[in-house]
């Protein structure tokens, strides 16, 4: 064995060096995101020939819109996952910025200033997050259960726990950014191929996204290759905050006031989403493809069964089912490769 | 050989010209090195000069001090007393960085390398290399693949480049982990007990990528147990016995029995 190593010739070696296990191609139809978005595409696809009313403009506008919310937030969290992290504040994050967004905006400041602060306040959440966790050495789990709270209880107490509903003179502005549509598109859509376009560039094409990948593999040799661990893991967090910042922002013109109960247990829904497009907990996994596709079978799901005249409170066994389901899809799967 | 002229990245013919520049100077020189936890004395006047393109075993029993000697090398800790020099000057290690900076690398155990990258990301991670596109920095996939392979070559290893570090046996993981001290160009490489938990398939090719490292004259400190494999790779073997040095001797020299007999201070010396 040692002989035929040594004498094994350049030829040969060049011929190994160029194959590779697997082809772009293979690796994609491998992911759990493959799987869960030909599920999304044949309930879509059902539900079209099955229902009338699935496949109307109308029905496909809002589907659309309402995951685009989750499926913004689910970017960030696809982040902090890969990372090998979890940020449970996101709903909280989400409320807090539409909060102070409506509060200036109600006071008569413009809409640009207004979700400016609104998006600062999220970016200095995320801040908090990251110091805490990849400075103090805090378990993300704990630290973001903690903002969860404290970022509600905030959006609270700024707003004295009232609905607001008026914005001042930018409100037009405010209701189209959020509600409107360009070209039939919903404008959360918009935001979300945007977002979702920039979030795949960082991940893959930059130095920051290989070592947010690596931390989440194997933080020791991260730390020992010289990557800058705390530093990746507290933008992590920042870009958490701020995509539930701007999917705030973007709700409260859609939906047209805001209350503290804004984004309530959306955090659940969002790592659902994650996690079904095949963002592992472990760390090191996880593709905006996935988390996008994740969000937009969960909201299938919901669209469906309101549709097919079920009763709602099914919503969250359908859900929880497909989660599991999922996750023990990409199990077997890694079963039968090892 | 088809290599970019990146950065950062040292040619093989260009680390030969600089051992031979070098020439007998040693890569690494200690000096009555000591060292003291609390009342406990780990290294005893520990004295140990490596030259170029040597491999030494470095043999003992478990707490003989094996693992607090290379420590000091790698910088992980400062001597209590002694000296430690490179060339002609002599130097003082602050943490584990001052000693890459100086050519040392050391290859752990768990070989610290991310299963989910490729093999070339894993051998750049860290120094990954970019190219601009207008305004952005992004990460040049194509050239660490090229590079990386050109290293594997070098290293007569048959490891792809593009293939996720998971899917890769024993021999090849080591051979990522080595190509990674073959690009920041280390002169000494510890490596700490390579070949404990491969299968002996795998051994063969850790012994092998351990020859052509001496090959372009880098030093290698082989930290083992296996008596086999030192004796297979090493020029020298070092035996340690309660913090001191009982043998330094070329392998020609010596037998598996003598070693064995000095690890266990069934021989007092040698």
């Amino acid at each position: 064995m040692l002989d035929a190593n040594q004498t094994s010739s350049t030829a040969d070696l060049d011929a190994v060096m160029t194959r590779q296990t697997q082809t772009g191609l293979a690796t994609f139809i491998g992911q759990q995101a493959f799987w869960v978005f030909l599920a999304a595409a044949l309930a879509a696809l059902t539900l079209g020939l099955v229902t009338d009313s699935f496949a109307t403009p109308q029905n496909l506008f809002n589907v659309t819109r309402n995951f685009a919310f989750v499926a913004i937030v689910a970017l960030g969290m696809t982040v902090v996952i890969i990372s090998g992290g979890i940020d449970l504040s996101v709903g909280s994050v989400l409320c807090l910025s539409a909060m102070i967004l409506a509060i200036q905006m109600n006071a008569g400041q413009s809409f640009w200033v207004a979700s400016a602060m609104a998006l600062a306040a999220a970016l200095l959440v995320g801040l908090i997050n990251g110091i805490l966790i990849a400075v103090v050495g805090m378990p993300s789990f704990v630290v973001t259960l903690g903002m969860l709270s404290v970022a509600r209880s905030l959006a609270m107490v700024l707003s004295d726990n009232k609905m607001i509903f008026q914005f001042g003179p930018d409100e037009t502005l405010l209701f189209w950014v959020g509600g409107g549509s360009t070209f039939g598109l919903p404008h959360p859509v918009v935001a979300l191929t945007l977002l979702a376009l920039l979030t795949g560039f960082l991940l893959n094409w930059t130095r920051w996204g290989v070592h947010v990948f690596a931390i989440g593999a194997n933080e020791r040799a991260a730390t020992m290759t010289g990557i800058r661990v705390p530093l990746t893991k507290i933008s992590v967090f920042m870009f958490s905050s701020l995509m539930a910042g701007v999917a705030g922002v973007l709700m409260a013109g859609w939906l047209g006031g805001v209350t503290t109960n804004l984004g309530q247990s959306l955090e659940l829904t969002v790592i659902a989403a994650a996690v079904i497009g095949g963002a592992n907990l472990m760390g090191g996994a996880g593709t905006v493809f996935g988390a996008v596709v994740g969000a937009a079978l969960i909201e299938i799901i919901r669209n469906s069964l309101i549709l097919l005249g079920v009763s709602t409170f099914w919503q969250g066994a359908f859900v929880g089912t497909f989660i599991v389901l999922a996750v023990a899809f990409d199990r077997i799967r890694a079963y039968r490769n090892s | 050989m088809p290599i970019d002229g990146t950065a950062g990245f040292g040619l093989t013919t260009e680390l030969g010209a600089n051992n031979r520049g070098v020439g007998w100077m040693s890569v690494l020189r200690l000096t009555g090195v000591s060292k003291n936890f609390g009342a406990i004395q780990a290294l005893k006047n520990v004295s140990l000069t490596i030259e170029p393109g040597q491999v030494i075993g470095l043999m003992g029993d478990n707490g003989a001090g094996k693992s607090t000697l290379v420590k000091i090398i790698a910088g992980n800790f400062r001597p209590s007393h002694g000296q430690m020099q490179i060339g002609d000057h002599e130097v003082s290690f602050h943490g584990p960085l001052d000693a890459r900076k100086n050519g040392i690398e050391i290859v752990y155990q768990d070989l610290a390398l991310c299963d989910n990258l490729t093999a070339a990301v894993n051998v750049f991670l860290g120094r990954e290399l970019t190219r601009q596109i207008g305004p952005l920095r992004i990460v040049d996939y194509a050239a660490m693949n090229r590079q990386a392979a050109a290293l594997f070559k070098e290293l007569k290893s048959e490891t792809r480049p593009r293939d996720l570090v998971r899917s890769m046996s024993g021999g090849q993981r080591q051979a990522v982990a080595i190509a990674r001290t073959r690009l920041s160009n280390a002169r000494l490489v510890l490596m700490d007990e390579p070949t404990a938990a491969i299968s002996v398939r795998q051994v063969a090719e850790v012994l092998n990528l351990i020859r052509m490292l001496q090959d372009q004259g880098v030093a290698v400190v082989l930290i083992s147990h296996r008596m086999p494999d030192v004796f297979s790779v090493a020029d020298r073997v070092v035996v340690l016995r309660r913090g001191s040095v009982v043998a330094d001797k070329p392998i020609s020299q010596t037998s598996p029995e003598e070693v064995t007999g000095l690890i266990t201070g069934a021989i007092e010396h040698a």
